[in-house]
């Protein structure tokens, strides 16, 4: 059965290549999302304007992933398009619509 | 001491559950298996279990709490029969790929309709491909010995898998006998504690059970539960033996009586084996050479211990208290094809019997050895006690 332990042994042992090596009982290991580049699913993306935003942190408590991201100070500092699908969210919420939400096309 | 009591197959599951105390218990009690519950929840309202007995509203939420308290490092048992089982079909594969051990009280019943609650074994049969092994009882001893060796074999790190220990409602479920208990503190010893692979409470080493797997990696998690089944059928001999050492008690996978020079022997599993052995000495005695052969563990199937056994045999029986409809009773078709790979074409007749609590009495088991040895071997489907 599959030797590794955790995330990180898997991520170092690569993509398994034998039926032992897979975890047993198709479990996954604890903190893998943060290696999953859900940012490839979106199709409209959000555009920070840092000269508008107040740091209210509306964005960063509706944001369903950790793509809000922030300074030492706690202040919003952008957006992390790793992680980040075009839900939309945080424009929606932005009382300063500091943020819009434009086409993946306009930057091909 | 050991102490000697009369006392049913329910009630003896039950009382290797005392025993056993195990974490979590998560049930619905269904007919006939509800005497085992019903004890049980006595055990728990006399303090005498630390158990953490969850009551549901099905077996569906029963065998899915049990799962679920398995994942997260539980020791983790429940009972059920027929539809209540039939129910629980969705969970039961998630428990074989989840690799969590449950040991589950499985008094086998008819599934309806007709409405029945008799015993008959399509029940545990309908459920025999997901992963789950099966032990069938022949009588309440093996029952109460059974619950405790498969504590040892579903937690068994290289197993890792369901245990089904099935017998045969109201036969053994609700018939009295004298069953011999062992002290608690020798099954307490015997089952050890639970050391959980994964379990979802480890908070240091964080894990997700039931995350997709697509058909990239699918096909390799159920190759793993292959193993698993392959690893019981050699490791259950060791705690088979390991379990005689404190009883004096030994229960092999196969159960062979007078079969060594017999040239004609019945395959069946569960409480009729009993009669069939009593036929065997009253033929033994009138000079015919047969034979008994009792399937106890159906899953993994000991396929090649079988096909030893019957190898050079003039003809078999197989007896299924079970349908395939439409196509090849389940213990016939396993035998056929256990023999078929070792190379040895025994005439075989598949004998239906027992069906909804049907009656099996001796002179059936006579009339299929005088047919095996009058020759009358044919392809179709005997059916033993049908009104016709």
């Amino acid at each position: 059965m599959s030797t590794c332990k955790n995330w990180k042994e898997m991520k170092d042992m690569g993509k398994p290549k034998r039926w032992q090596d897979v975890p047993m009982g198709g479990i996954t290991y604890g903190a893998s999302a943060e290696n999953v580049e859900t940012g490839q699913w979106r199709s409209i993306r959000p555009v920070w304007n840092g000269e508008e935003c107040i740091s209210c942190m509306l964005c960063w408590v509706q944001c369903p992933d950790r793509s809000i991201t922030t300074d030492e100070n706690g202040k919003v500092t952008g957006i992390d398009y790793f992680y980040c699908k075009g839900c939309g969210i945080c424009a929606q919420v932005c009382p300063k619509k500091a943020i819009e939400m434009r086409p993946e096309s306009d930057f091909a | 001491m050991p102490r000697k009591e009369i006392t049913s197959g329910n009630w003896a599951f039950a009382e290797a559950m005392r025993q056993i105390n195990p974490d979590v218990v998560a049930a619905y009690p269904i007919t006939p298996s509800t005497d085992i519950i019903m004890k049980f929840a006595e055990f728990v309202a006399n303090g005498e279990v630390d158990t953490n007995f969850v009551t549901v509203e099905s077996e569906h939420s029963a065998i899915t709490a049990c799962v679920t308290a398995s994942a997260a490092g539980a020791r983790v048992m429940t009972a059920s029969s027929a539809n209540g089982v039939a129910l629980m079909h969705e969970v039961f594969p998630i428990a074989g790929c989840f690799r969590t051990p449950i040991v589950f009280g499985l008094v086998n019943r008819s599934v309806g309709a007709p409405i029945n609650i008799h015993c008959d074994h399509s029940d545990s049969m309908a459920q025999r491909d997901y992963g789950w092994i099966h032990l069938y009882c022949e009588d309440a001893q093996e029952v109460y010995d059974s619950a405790i060796m498969a504590i040892r074999l579903s937690e068994n790190k290289d197993i890792l898998t369901p245990v089904f220990v099935c017998q045969d409602g109201f036969i053994t479920s609700h018939g009295f006998e004298p069953v011999e208990f062992l002290d608690d503190d020798v099954v307490k010893n015997f089952v050890g504690e639970r050391n959980p692979i994964n379990p979802l409470l480890d908070v240091e080493n964080p894990v997700t059970y039931g995350s997709f797997a697509m058909s990239e990696y699918y096909f390799e998690i159920k190759r793993q539960q292959i193993e698993a089944h392959k690893k019981a059928l050699v490791l259950y001999d060791k705690i088979a033996k390991e379990f005689e050492s404190i009883s004096g008690r030994y229960y092999p996978m196969i159960d062979c009586y007078k079969t060594e020079d017999a040239d004609f022997v019945i395959v069946v599993m569960s409480s009729a084996s009993g009669a069939v052995k009593d036929v065997v000495d009253e033929m033994r005695n009138k000079g015919h050479k047969v034979g008994c052969l009792r399937v106890r563990m159906f899953r993994p199937f000991p396929a090649e211990a079988i096909a030893a056994v019957l190898k050079g045999k003039k003809a078999i029986a197989v007896l299924d208290r079970c349908l395939s409809i439409g196509g090849t009773a389940p213990l016939v078709a396993e035998v056929r094809s256990a023999l078929y790979a070792a190379g040895d074409l025994v005439p075989v007749n598949s004998c239906i019997y027992g069906l909804g609590g049907r009656d099996f009495f001796p002179q059936y088991a006579e009339g299929i050895f005088m047919d095996l040895i009058n020759g009358k071997i044919s392809h179709e489907e005997h059916y033993i006690g049908l009104l016709e």
